[in-house]
């Protein structure tokens, strides 16, 4: 005997019951927005604020420290935005190679077999991460500037070249306008190099003959500025940096506020990443190099061919996280006076009193950033995912 | 007998203060078939690791194929290239496929042009009967077609050892078949080869030798028929009991 089956109330089903749920969590958030959008116009009108973008336009009046590109304080707020952002920048792409740079070396010196290597590593790696990155900012700035002498007593490593509490000073060559030859040249051997590495390849799959096309390329990247710059008659002139009244004119300066800040920042991360690279390079199967040299590889083409393709796809995550991190953090310039995006934006909401756009803009522009260099990391990672899991 | 491929000499290691291999001495010819056995614990799969150096030893000699293993690196990878060597968890490479990883090493260590070492990777393949699966990666295999993959890329670099340390240990049991098959195969084609196995049945079948070993020692070494029939040790006698008493 056949019952017929329990009707199921409509409350009880459990596609009803998502939408349901969807329904009322998209309910709450619109609700939340409306609120909080209803309210700040409310109080904006209240107190006679006018809202919008149109300060933009309007003369900064400011001048900023340093700029990758020229700025006058009669130029608007949207250039002194825009070069608070390129500062952001320079600092956040150099951080980012420089740690994860020294990040690998110090990642893989903790795992060597070395007694001293491997403690001082570790010794590096927890005074580091130990330590708020705000602290260690100022220390470096604190040091840099009470630390090193006066811009007339300044060290000279070498000659032209001057480290003092005014920062980093040093010549730039002055070749009658031909720079640019040599700059052109040193390109191309990073081009040639790069193309001398995939026609290794491409030869090793068709002979079996390896290729030392590291070495070659690098000595080609070395060699081709080199001959430019004896083929435009070897000039030495160089625009150095002179002692005039209190500072240095002349050749190219680094601020003691750059200085501080890319250390700082490189440093903290640094010690992230060489635990990231430790625990990808140890997550891979000590099987795997058994197996590896077993075949008869040696030592360098294990770790390459065989290791580190596994550990990339552990590492790649977090490392994502830490460059995020790195350029979020840059943000604490503002407490050594670097210009960067958010030092810039506070002067910018200080003249104009525009907070609300100003902030609006200030977190616009690091979701944009970020979400590019998530990107960037995302696609990569797909591409050295593993198949068959 | 001709000249030992493998000829080990008093050999002792130890790890830390534990002495895990007291002098074992053995000697295997050219074309010759030993399996060794014992309780867990007992050193054999250090013995086999000894042999391409993925251990050191501290005392005794060990000659591959005439060369004597010492901390010269350059030895140590002309005996790798002639040694292969199977483990219990095949330990392919997950982020190659099957084909790549039966050619990395011909490609890389050989200097194999590419398509001489596929040819060579097919054949081999075909001679572990899957072909089909060249383009598939590890992850997609059953246990049973892993190892068989791990058995082609030893094969492929034409080694004139094999070294085989619990191939079936980590296989289902309908697997296991599919691995001997292949490992007796090769044997009947006059492979020399180095098994450490708890099948007794293959033992029976190809080995010429049987090394016993316990608590870091050579304890036995007889032929098979002798070995099993009437072992000369009680510990030998014991183990027997345990692993063919039901």
């Amino acid at each position: 005997m056949s019952q017929p089956a329990p009707k199921t109330p409509w409350w009880n089903d459990r596609a009803n019951r998502a939408i349901l749920y969807q329904v009322a969590v998209v309910g709450l958030v619109v609700l939340a927005g409306w609120y909080l959008i209803s309210n700040t116009l409310a109080n904006l009108a209240a107190r006679n604020i006018a809202t919008g973008f149109g300060f933009l336009v309007r003369e900064a009046g400011f001048a900023i420290g340093e700029s990758p590109i020229a700025f006058d304080p009669a130029d608007s707020y949207a250039k002194a935005i825009l070069v608070g952002l390129l500062n952001t920048i320079v600092v956040a792409v150099l951080g980012v190679i420089l740690s994860t740079l020294i990040g690998t070396i110090v990642g893989v010196a903790r795992l060597s077999g070395n007694w001293l290597v491997s403690r001082l590593a570790t010794v590096y790696v927890e005074t580091m991460r130990n330590i708020p990155v705000l602290l260690q900012l100022l220390f470096w700035y604190a040091l840099i500037t009470e630390g090193l002498p006066e811009p007339g007593d300044a060290f000279k490593p070498i000659e032209g070249v001057f480290l003092s509490n005014r920062g980093l000073k040093f010549p730039t060559p002055d070749w009658s306008g031909l720079e640019w030859l040599v700059l052109a040249a040193l390109a191309l051997g990073v081009i040639l190099a790069f193309l001398l590495s995939r026609w290794a390849r491409l030869r090793q799959a068709a002979t079996g003959q390896t290729f030392p096309s590291i070495r070659i390329g690098l000595a080609l990247t070395l060699a081709l500025p080199l001959l430019c710059w004896l083929l435009i008659g070897a000039p030495t002139a160089f625009d150095r940096p002179q002692l005039d009244g209190f500072d240095f004119s002349g050749g190219h300066s680094v601020s003691p506020e750059f200085v501080a800040l890319l250390t700082g920042l490189t440093l903290y991360t640094a010690s992230f990443i060489a635990e990231i690279v430790r625990s990808g390079i140890l997550a891979v199967a000590p099987g795997q190099t058994e197996a590896a040299l077993a075949l008869g590889l040696k030592r360098g083409q294990v770790l390459r061919l065989v290791v580190m393709p596994q550990a990339l796809r552990v590492i790649i995550p977090p490392l994502t996280s830490q460059y995020l991190n790195l350029t979020k953090n840059s943000s604490l310039a503002v407490a050594i006076g670097y210009p960067d995006l958010v030092s810039v934006s506070n002067t910018t909401i200080n003249q104009t009193g525009q907070a609300i756009e100003g902030v609006a803009i200030l977190m616009a522009v690091y979701l944009i950033v970020s979400l590019a260099i998530s990107a960037f990391m995302n696609w990569y990672d797909k591409k050295t995912a593993l198949v068959g899991r | 007998m001709s000249d030992p491929v493998i000829e080990l000499d008093h050999v002792n290691k130890w790890f830390g203060a534990f002495h895990v291999l007291k002098d074992v001495s053995m000697r295997v010819g050219k074309g010759e078939k030993v399996v060794v056995c014992g309780p867990s614990g007992s050193g054999k799969s250090t013995v086999i690791r000894c042999i391409n150096r993925l251990e050191e030893h501290q005392k005794g000699r060990i000659l591959v194929d005439g060369i004597e293993l010492t901390g010269d690196v350059r030895q140590i990878e002309r005996i790798r290239k002639d040694v292969g060597m199977v483990f219990q968890s095949f330990n392919l490479f997950p982020h190659l496929t099957v084909l790549e990883n039966l050619t990395l090493a011909p490609n890389w260590v050989k200097n194999a042009p590419m398509k001489e070492a596929t040819e060579t990777a097919m054949y081999y393949l075909e001679r572990v009967r899957i072909p089909e699966q060249a383009q598939k990666y590890p992850g997609q295999l059953s246990g049973g077609q892993q190892q068989r993959v791990a058995i082609a890329r030893a094969l492929c670099m034409k080694p004139k050892v094999m070294l085989f340390d619990e191939p079936t240990s980590a296989l289902d049991p309908e697997m296991i078949k599919e691995v001997l098959d292949v490992m007796v195969e090769l044997a009947h084609e006059g492979m020399t080869m180095v098994c450490v196995t708890h099948e007794m049945g293959f033992a029976r079948t190809v080995a010429d030798q049987m090394i016993f070993m316990a608590e870091g020692q050579i304890v036995e070494t007889a032929p098979p028929a002798e070995f099993f029939a009437a072992p000369k040790t009680e510990r030998a006698r014991q183990f027997l009991g345990q692993i063919l008493g039901h």
